[in-house]
């Protein structure tokens, strides 16, 4: 009788646990595969042809591109150089104390973030919605993702080659650049590709910092709005138009589709700096 | 850069803190007033335009509903779903399998809202929701009608799928760093596998799914985008039951800047600075606690930012 109801109990778990997991796996799955599928007949060459304002999507195409172009021009160097001081520099106390920032900071609601920004830079700087002002505020949500991912790849490189270096009396800075950071290498470069990821999929923190606009780009920092692809998404979906439903539905497929391919590329490098670090350490 | 953050809030916010004072917390209504004219009110010496009324109460309580209501779908649904993954699912499945988690991690929230939107909130709102308000007999809150699916409880679901990922990330690599010998053991005491979970697997990974849990919280407290296209953004109501129309603060920010900003006084702007730190408040706390328990129990570093 007993043993009858424990075995009943490890079923029933295990079923629901198996629930479990088709739930985290399903609307995975079904998100992707609903949005391609409405979306696909829609992408169309005239997509690149034209602007937001005739049923195009030229320019918030080149918007978002522009914007991570943006990112990484910041963020990447910023968040690089801070998390190899982190790992490599840092005093023991002073690293514990400092590496809560980039991870509480990564806690931050990204609206937060984006309002800071509109009060701060658009408003007191008098930047007006802008290129600059939305690149910043992408920057402060994405640095410490790049941060820690540099600061992890780093530190799987095995310390056997740190003290091998300062036996041969290496300066510190060649023990980094020649020794440190080729196998953590693809590690970080991982790190700053899922964080264009990222920033290619963000919306609330542009919302007030970027504004949107129907033209391309315009070739300055300042004063000028910038469109990008995330907006198109939220806005053109509350309007009510077929087509504009369709644009919404097309912008948040290129979307998609450019964000997963940035994260695949992402996971193929850092698969490789796993397997380099696990031959340098035998 | 978070003291940046957080100065430039404080400083935005003054203003209103000192117009509204803890009314901000209890007050019902929250109106930029009469924006196009009318003589300004003066409140403890700052003005702000004829009848505005910055109570953030439905905010507060609309961002707590449903991130929590988030949290007890999601919980559940990660931890179990990845004591699958790990224990049953034959190793070279998994890495397969953990694709999709990262899958939904990396989708975008806007994404997540169009789906909301589009597909899920009009399926629930025909074909389970009425099903759901049968239950509305022993339940109160359940009780229909139930609308178009825009919604407190379809903000919920949609917030719950988002922070899967992040739980279940965390607590698949904890759940990795279970002793395999202390299984064994059991196992080899005749256990089954649902007591080996309950007796040595779980109390194991205990504190670290709780972190996981805080910070799955902290994303759906702040999510903006996904909640704003979903929660039929209702003003100055409480939801009144699981159907109602509802909003939070940050998808409060994100809808009404635009109309802050025609507030000559600026208080509007300062009002919504209050509630952004309101919020960052609340954010921070949860994801510190979270951080601090995993640092002090157990060795599996967070992920930052979504749950990559």
């Amino acid at each position: 009788m007993r043993t009858t109801w424990r075995r009943l109990s490890d079923l029933g778990f295990w079923s629901l646990c198996a629930l479990g997991l088709a739930v985290i796996v399903v609307p995975a799955v079904w998100i992707v595969v609903g949005l391609l599928r409405s979306a696909l007949p829609l992408l169309d060459v005239r997509l690149l042809a034209d602007d937001t304002a005739h049923l195009g999507l030229q320019n918030a195409i080149l918007g978002t591109l522009v914007l991570d172009l943006g990112v990484l021009v910041i963020a990447a160097p910023v968040g690089v150089g801070a998390g190899v001081y982190l790992s490599e520099f840092a005093g023991r106390r002073l690293a514990s104390t400092v590496r809560l920032f980039p991870e509480v900071l990564a806690g931050v609601p990204s609206i937060v973030v984006g309002y800071a920004g509109y009060v701060l830079l658009v408003v007191r700087f008098h930047w007006g919605y802008s290129l600059l002002a939305a690149v910043l505020a992408l920057s402060a949500l994405i640095t410490p993702y790049v941060v820690k991912s540099t600061e992890v790849a780093l530190r799987q490189v095995p310390t056997g080659l740190r003290d091998g270096a300062r036996a041969l009396g290496l300066p510190v800075t060649t023990t980094l650049r020649r020794v440190l950071l080729p196998p953590a290498l693809p590690g970080i470069v991982n790190g700053v590709v899922v964080a264009l990821a990222i920033s290619t999929g963000e919306t609330a923190p542009l919302l007030y910092t970027a504004g949107f606009s129907d033209a391309n780009p315009a070739p300055s920092l300042l004063h000028h709005p910038v469109g990008y692809l995330t907006y198109v998404v939220y806005t053109d979906i509350q309007l009510p138009s077929a087509q504009m439903h369709q644009l919404a539905n097309a912008a948040a497929a290129v979307t998609l589709v450019v964000l997963l391919a940035l994260i695949l590329v992402g996971r193929l490098l850092g698969r490789r700096s796993a397997r380099w670090t696990a031959r340098m350490s035998v | 850069m978070l003291l940046v953050v957080a100065g430039t809030l404080l400083v935005g916010a003054l203003p209103a803190i000192r117009f509204s004072g803890p009314d901000f917390f209890t007050g019902r209504v929250f109106s930029f007033g009469n924006l196009y004219g009318g003589a300004p009110t003066v409140h403890h010496g700052v003005a702000a335009p004829a009848h505005a009324s910055y109570g953030a109460a439905p905010l507060i309580v609309g961002t707590l509903l449903t991130s929590v209501i988030a949290l007890v779908v999601a919980l559940p649904v990660a931890v179990g779903g990845v004591l699958a993954l790990v224990e049953r699912v034959p190793r070279r499945l998994q890495g397969g399998l953990s694709l999709f988690l990262e899958l939904l991690a990396g989708i975008p929230s806007v994404v997540f809202g169009l789906w909301g939107l589009l597909v899920l909130g009009p399926l629930l709102a025909r074909h389970v929701y009425p099903e759901l308000a049968r239950l509305g007999v022993l339940v109160p809150f359940l009780k229909g009608p139930v609308g178009n699916g825009q919604g407190l409880l379809t903000a919920s679901l949609v917030l719950a799928v988002m922070i899967v990922p992040i739980v279940a990330a965390v607590t698949r690599d904890l759940l990795r760093t279970v002793p395999v010998l202390h299984k064994e053991a059991a196992l080899a005491l005749g256990m089954t596998h649902f007591e080996v979970v309950r007796v040595v697997t779980l109390p194991f990974v205990r504190n670290g799914v709780v972190a996981a849990a805080l910070l799955g919280w902290a994303r759906a407290l702040g999510e903006t985008m996904a909640v704003l296209m979903v929660s039929g953004n209702a003003l100055n109501i409480f939801p009144y039951d699981l159907y109602a129309p509802t909003t939070t603060i940050a998808a409060t920010i994100a809808a009404m800047l635009d109309a802050a900003l025609t507030d000559a006084t600026g208080m509007g702007v300062s009002a919504l600075a209050e509630a952004g730190l309101v919020l960052l408040a609340i954010t921070l706390l949860t994801n510190w606690i979270g951080r601090r328990i995993v640092r002090r129990t157990v060795g599996v570093p967070l992920p930052v930012g979504r749950g990559f």
